[in-house]
């Protein structure tokens, strides 16, 4: 179980996708066990009116605790955080979430590059950032930040994507670690699980 | 947004802006108040040091700054779920006891809810029994509302929402189409008194009987939040209401035990004590 050569260090995972991701994401909720030790911050494009159903749609086949945070609630271990629509997501000193309605970035609010960059700067070289399928260039920054400040980086692998224009944005603009298919993640994931718990 | 600003240079910027004006951001959520900073500092495309000298010294800056971070992004009818339950539940409830009442749209911003507000009224009939108070920290901001003009192209989401929202007509017959902005009705805005007022230093308000303050606090830490929320505690009628941001919660301020939570989807707290 060492084959991405995982280290302790990690305090949390961060996840963006947009149009082809949410099947990628159901598996991947699917497939890691009710105690992953970290925080899983997930940022995926949305319809901006629609308030429901999209945590319902992910927490079908999961048994983990999925969540559209308040503004302000503290980010706990095993839990998977969930940008609210029409909500920028970002993560504060002090491990709590907060919300914004500032202005779209690249189209989309809530915008992936927003909710990475602002977890790269708290988390810093001990954040995981993985960027799954999508259509626009969102999210290439963020894993740039992460990138930048120490921590990994992992892209679904274009060939396994259902549109690759965004992990490909992410390979053009920075060094990413790992390039994977999804069922990789997956196994990346249960070692970083097996690595990190207790 | 890859320009990274420390902690520090935030913190020191927040000092200046305190020492040489009335405005106080330090208790302002930080990673929101960064990226504002930072997108300041790249539209004007200037070093921090610049940015605190021009703060310092440079005549009608803080006025062009203020316009800058304050996040102004709005819609009419946002969530029309929410405004459905102010037709249905909360002014209904208001009704039963007062015929007149009054509401204060705190943080205005360029004003989109004031007039979804003034539409509902006028569709209730009662917009002549409700004096609205709309009040923001940036005067800028607030001459625009008080303006009415919006650009045309954001008409085509408002009007969605207007139609989710169970609007009785279309959004287009409570404005005029004039060189690509829609001109609000000047009959919808007659009720109004656009005021100039700051949450974080400025008095209590006077009573009212409604607060709207939606996607306003999340800009506060929670000290902050605790402190506005006392100032609207004091600033509502004995049974009053105050209506937040539907992912905002109150839970971790103390005097919240004052309100209770009559609408949790549409997060509407009313004022059952003293």
């Amino acid at each position: 179980m060492t084959r991405f050569k995982l280290e302790k260090k990690y305090k949390a995972v961060v996840i963006g996708g947009s149009a082809g991701s949410f099947q990628g994401m159901v598996k991947i909720l699917e497939s890691i066990k009710p105690d992953f030790p970290l925080p899983i911050i997930t940022c995926l494009h949305r319809l901006k009116h629609v308030r429901h159903g999209f945590v319902e749609a992910l927490s079908l086949k999961s048994n983990k605790k999925i969540i559209e945070p308040y503004d302000k609630e503290s980010i706990k271990p095993g839990i998977v955080y969930i940008a609210p629509s029409n909500y920028h997501m970002s993560v504060e000193l002090g491990n709590t979430i907060s919300l914004s309605t500032e202005e779209m970035v690249n189209n989309s609010r809530p915008a992936i590059d927003i909710t990475l960059c602002s977890s790269a700067h708290v988390y810093r070289e001990k954040l995981v950032g993985i960027l799954l399928s999508g259509a626009n260039k969102d999210g290439g920054l963020g894993m740039k930040c992460i990138s930048e400040k120490g921590g990994i980086t992992v892209v679904q692998d274009p060939k396994d994507c259902v549109i690759d224009t965004m992990p490909k944005a992410a390979l053009s603009m920075t060094n990413i670690d790992h390039v994977l298919k999804l069922d990789q993640i997956i196994d990346f994931l249960n070692e970083l699980h097996a690595v990190c718990k207790n | 947004m890859i320009k990274d600003l420390d902690i520090s240079d935030l913190r020191t910027i927040t000092e200046v802006i305190k020492k040489t004006h009335s405005y106080d951001f330090t208790n302002y959520a930080m990673s929101s108040l960064k990226r504002r900073i930072v997108r300041v500092l790249e539209n004007y495309k200037i070093s921090v040091e610049t940015l605190i000298s021009r703060l310092q010294n440079q005549e009608g800056f803080i006025e062009e700054f203020l316009t800058e971070i304050t996040v102004n992004v709005t819609e009419m009818f946002r969530d029309p779920s929410f405004w459905l339950a102010l037709k249905k539940e909360v002014i209904p409830s208001i009704l039963v006891n007062h015929e007149n009442f009054k509401i204060w749209h705190a943080g205005c911003s360029s004003g989109e809810e004031v007039y979804s507000m003034a539409i509902l009224l006028k569709e209730m009939g009662i917009l002549d029994k409700v004096t609205l108070f709309a009040s923001d920290i940036d005067p800028v901001i607030l001459d625009r509302a008080k303006k009415g003009e919006y650009p045309l192209k954001n008409m085509e989401l408002n009007e969605k929402n207007y139609i989710r929202f169970d609007g009785a007509t279309s959004l287009k017959d409570y404005y005029t189409e004039k060189d690509g902005k829609a001109i609000m009705d000047k009959s919808l805005a007659q009720a109004v008194t656009f005021k100039k007022h700051d949450l974080v230093n400025g008095p209590a308000f006077t009573k009212v009987d409604l607060i709207l303050c939606r996607n306003v606090m999340i800009y506060f830490n929670q000290k902050l939040q605790n402190d506005v929320l006392n100032k609207f505690h004091s600033s509502l009628f004995k049974y009053g209401y105050l209506a937040i941001g539907s992912k905002e919660s109150l839970i971790w301020c103390d005097i919240v035990k004052k309100f209770i939570l009559v609408n949790n989807e549409e997060k509407v707290y009313r004022k059952i004590k003293d």
